[in-house]
């Protein structure tokens, strides 16, 4: 596989966020509005690409038995390594991600890749496959935090798009981004089940 | 097998170490600058250097940090440190400026850790309009309460308790800040 349909196919036929469902806890937690949406998606994506490459290159020195824990410590030293350099330098980020951005090593779609994808590839389509994993579930994510902002406080991207009062306030909650989700996964799968209609037709 | 396990958790360790020691500089300065930033948002006018002067006192239960604030050597208001525990998730860390009547002259939510769309707009929502607005109210006279309890600052739709949070810290940064002031005077 060349590297652009890697990114092509790990970014729309297995979308993490709306075909592999992977990563719900931060996709559901962290979408309240656009911005938060996409700069929570872009860190992960920053990680992913990180640590889909150090596997795939150790992962012949790796032993079956202990993958699992090897894997855990790469993407927790991305993470923190992550976490010290937006203290150091974009404090205003790493602010408004706050909690979210330790609890990316715990988000499946690292571990899930690094599982499935990069220690069974070489280093370039492993680095493919991050950056098509992270830009699927980033959009996704943004996407999601956009809907769930306009309909929940009027705006998007803290663009006043409607009074604010008129918004209902069950979309910027929980439920909300269940019920949001549900929709969002519904028109994909339809949009997708009618491309491949037309293909095999 | 645990050798190559402890290779690399070696190797991460090494790594994590050398950028922790690199960006320390830079991580101090960050939070520092914040730290003058938001010093600087709550009281304006001052020629001193609040942090270097600042000072603690003890209000009720908790320490609170004052940075004081002078013009030609004249105390001109100060800048108050708090927080409260009782957040929706946790510690909310303010800081807020008070003129030596005990009028609150600004506010900045420093760290905290509220629902992102609801208590998360506590920075903004109490510098709003009419009631919302805590600037210019004086906690001294009467502690400030959310209009559901029966006082006059209106509260974030939906983030009563973080609400009650933010309003307890400025209540304990204005008793803070009003013993500085008592202190201070008393010392003159």
């Amino acid at each position: 596989m060349n590297f652009f349909k890697t990114i092509y196919h790990s970014a729309v036929l297995e979308n993490p966020t709306f075909v592999l469902l992977l990563g719900m806890c931060p996709t559901l937690g962290t979408t309240s509005s656009a911005i938060n949406g996409m700069s929570m998606g872009l860190a992960t994506t920053g990680v992913l690409i990180c640590s889909n490459a150090a596997i795939s290159g150790i992962k012949n020195l790796v032993p079956d038995k202990v993958r699992i824990p090897v894997y855990i410590v790469v993407i927790a030293t991305f993470v923190t390594l992550l976490q010290m350099l937006l203290q150091a330098y974009a404090p205003a980020l790493n602010d408004s991600l706050g909690i979210f951005i330790p609890l990316i090593v715990v988000n499946c779609i690292l571990l899930g890749r690094a599982e499935a994808f990069a220690s069974r590839h070489n280093v370039a389509s492993s680095v493919a496959d991050g950056i098509g994993s992270g830009l699927g579930f980033t959009v996704a994510r943004t996407l999601l935090g956009a809907c769930r902002e306009l309909l929940g406080s009027g705006s998007i991207a803290s663009l006043s798009i409607y009074p604010e009062s008129w918004g209902a306030l069950l979309f910027i909650l929980a439920p909300g981004a269940f019920i949001m989700l549900g929709f969002l996964i519904a028109i994909y799968r339809y949009l997708q089940a009618k491309s491949t209609k037309k293909h095999s037709a | 097998m645990a050798g190559v396990l402890t290779i690399t958790t070696m190797i991460a360790g090494f790594l994590l170490g050398y950028v922790y020691r690199s960006t320390a500089e830079a991580r101090d300065k960050a939070s520092s600058d914040k730290l003058v930033g938001a010093i600087s948002q709550v009281v304006s006018g001052f020629d001193n250097d609040p942090v270097s002067s600042k000072t603690t006192v003890t209000a009720g239960s908790s320490q609170i940090t004052i940075y004081p604030a002078t013009h030609d050597g004249r105390l001109i208001g100060c800048a108050a440190e708090s927080s409260s525990d009782n957040g929706f998730s946790g510690k909310i860390t303010i800081v807020a400026g008070f003129d030596p009547d005990g009028n609150i002259l600004g506010y900045e939510v420093t760290s905290h850790a509220e629902t992102p769309g609801l208590g998360a707009k506590m920075n903004d929502w109490f510098r709003g309009t009419g009631s919302r607005s805590v600037i210019g109210r004086n906690p001294s006279s009467r502690p400030l309460k959310v209009s559901k309890d029966g006082g006059e600052v209106d509260g974030i739709t939906a983030a009563t308790i973080s609400s009650r949070a933010f309003l307890e810290a400025l209540n304990i940064a204005s008793e803070g800040a009003m013993t500085y002031f008592r202190q201070s005077t008393e010392n003159k």
